[in-house]
């Protein structure tokens, strides 16, 4: 599998970019702001189109894209965390905006015609299509988000579960929320470059949602669905290679939906399992509570 | 009732007062709200800041956290200015219930009231590791044992009853040991046999732990055996001092300006009447507060009028 070495920079940079996904999805789910994930990764069509209508590097325009709208939602709702009302407005135009672009660019190449196609991998994107440089970066963003996003986790959990204690025990609740928008616009950049701005909510959204469904203790969440979207990508690219008609964005995200299934299924067996015998507390074992509390 | 001088009498008294408010006043957006108001709180006391809805009762604990400054007279909260205490300091902020669909273990919400300010994460098997860890681990399954949380405090939060949340939270305010605690409409979307049971484990750890409470609520049945001090604050004025002196026919109906009565129940137990649950003062409220107003008007803590 390895014989090609577009395969090798694909697992690279899909590694990163997957372990950031992963851990800025389980706060994304859990703060309920993947509507703001899904906005961005319009922006990061926006972006895209842009910095190719002017003839700059594409990945300035994401990253520029991304990050400043992230910290426009924080700035437009209340306390460092976007408002989806303001977020409706804001993606629907900036996604108008995106086809403006888009048509500048396609008519300014329509001699060539590899406009269409450009449109088209940042739509969808081109995991396979990167070069070996643009892997390293992609894992070193990657890894670099990952950090600082386990650097903050803890704090981060008590702003997200408990707003006001936090801010009363002197958590920074609003640089965090602010700080937490930057991540998310980071990776948005990051991963339309590998699965395309159409697909990435699948990567952030679907690992961190089966992960929740999975466990209740929050750090081990957060461990299972950076795990899970680094699976659903090598997964994705084992099958890309064993059935290479199909795109590799179909197959990560197949494996990311058919995973997302299967763990809803089980929590609700798990549940119904759970509720089915519903005897009150072992006698004996609240007896001996009782003497321990005596 | 008041047990603090008995007490006193075996543990060396502390020097200073855990809660001093000397004519202290809040205004808010340049309104006056409440002014006038002088309270001390003793270790292990039980203080209520009681009035009908919107007079600005939780703004008091705003005031004490250090969040809002008070626009007259004195306050020290734990010998120092407001905010400058915070770690001795348990807030239980009024809420709505943890959504549903949350699945994060109770113990886990409660484990972060003692380290959830700390960067970074905890290491997988940390707790095998570090006797830190170790120790952290052990007192959050203490403080959840003292709330009587133990046999749910692993099911995820969303799961529980508003009932269980509450002593849950209850344990995630006192999990730092705190010497004052700061409670919020605590009883507040409790049907009554909840309210019952968590006012009385407030009691408990108050008098059991030598925490002080002030607790904001709007109805003052629930939690009328068990205080040592009480603020009433109305409109235009306040009033503070032993529960004995304040919750008195007299003293309310003047705070209200509407007759207000203080019946003694059958068991011996003190039940306000009237005034302070007034229709018209509630009506912006949410359903749950009809309870409050009818089991006010009924005469009776536990029965429901309508």
């Amino acid at each position: 599998m390895f014989q090609d070495s577009y395969m090798l920079t694909a697992l690279v940079a899909g590694t990163g970019i997957a372990l950031a996904c992963g851990l800025v999805g389980y706060f994304l789910v859990l703060r309920a702001q993947v509507f703001t994930g899904d906005a961005l990764s319009h922006v990061a069509f926006t972006g895209a189109l842009a910095a190719l209508a002017f003839g700059i590097d594409l990945r300035v325009g994401l990253f520029a894209g991304c990050v400043l709208v992230a910290v426009l939602f924080g700035a437009l709702g209340r306390r460092g965390r976007a408002d989806d009302v303001v977020i409706g407005n804001v993606f629907a135009w900036i996604l108008g905006l995106g086809v403006f672009f888009m048509t500048l660019y396609t008519t300014n190449q329509s001699g060539s015609g590899d406009g269409g196609n450009q449109t088209v991998q940042v739509l969808f994107g081109s995991i396979l299509g990167l070069s070996s440089s643009m892997a390293v970066t992609a894992l070193a963003i990657g890894l670099a988000v990952s950090l600082v996003l386990l650097l903050i986790a803890r704090p981060l959990l008590f702003a997200t579960l408990d707003e006001s204690v936090a801010a009363a025990r002197g958590v920074p609740v609003r640089l965090l929320g602010y700080g937490f928008l930057v991540l998310i616009g980071v990776t948005a950049g990051e991963a339309t470059q590998a699965v395309g701005s159409m697909l990435l909510l699948g990567l952030l959204a679907a690992p961190a949602g089966t992960a929740l469904l999975l466990t209740d203790r929050p750090y081990l969440g957060l461990a299972l669905s950076a795990g899970l979207a680094v699976a659903d990508i090598w997964i994705g690219l084992l099958l890309t290679h064993l059935v290479p008609r199909a795109p590799t964005s179909f197959w990560i995200m197949t494996v990311a939906a058919v995973t997302y299934a299967a763990a809803v299924a089980y929590s609700r067996s798990a549940r119904a399992k759970r509720r089915a015998p519903d005897k009150p507390a072992d006698p004996a074992e609240s007896a001996t509570s009782k003497e321990a509390a005596a | 009732m008041k047990n603090t001088d008995t007490r006193a009498a075996g543990i060396p008294p502390l020097p200073d007062a855990v809660l001093e408010l000397r004519d202290a006043a809040v205004a808010v957006g340049g309104r006056r709200l409440w002014g006038g108001v002088n309270l001390t709180v003793r270790p292990g006391e039980f203080v209520a800041v009681l009035g009908p809805n919107g007079v600005g009762k939780s703004t008091m604990i705003k005031v004490l956290l250090g969040t809002l400054p008070a626009a007259a007279g004195q306050v020290r909260v734990l010998g120092a200015r407001p905010g400058g205490a915070g770690d001795q300091i348990g807030y239980l902020p009024q809420r709505r219930n943890f959504d549903g669909s949350l699945r994060i273990r109770g113990v886990d919400i409660v484990r972060l009231g003692l380290d959830g300010d700390r960067w970074g994460v905890p290491l997988p098997f940390a707790s095998r590791l570090s006797p830190r860890h170790r120790a952290a681990e052990t007192r959050v399954r203490e403080v959840v044992e003292l709330v009587g949380a133990s046999s749910y405090a692993d099911r995820p939060i969303g799961e529980c009853s508003g009932g269980e949340q509450q002593r849950l939270l209850i344990a995630q305010a006192l999990v730092r040991r705190p010497r004052l605690l700061l409670l919020d409409e605590p009883l507040d979307s409790l049907d009554l046999p909840n309210q019952a049971g968590v006012a009385a484990l407030i009691h408990r750890i108050c008098r059991h732990e030598d925490v002080a409470v002030v607790m904001v609520a709007h109805d003052v049945n629930p939690i009328l055996s068990y205080l040592d001090r009480v603020v009433y604050i109305v409109a235009g004025g306040a009033a503070s001092g032993p529960a004995e002196e304040v919750i008195t026919s007299e003293t309310l109906t003047r705070l209200y300006g509407t007759p207000v009565e203080v019946l003694k129940a059958a068991d011996g137990r003190l039940v306000v009447v009237g005034g302070p649950e007034a229709p018209a003062l509630h009506s912006d409220r949410h359903h749950s507060d009809h309870g409050h107003a009818h089991a006010a008007a009924a005469a009776s803590p536990r029965g429901f009028g309508s």
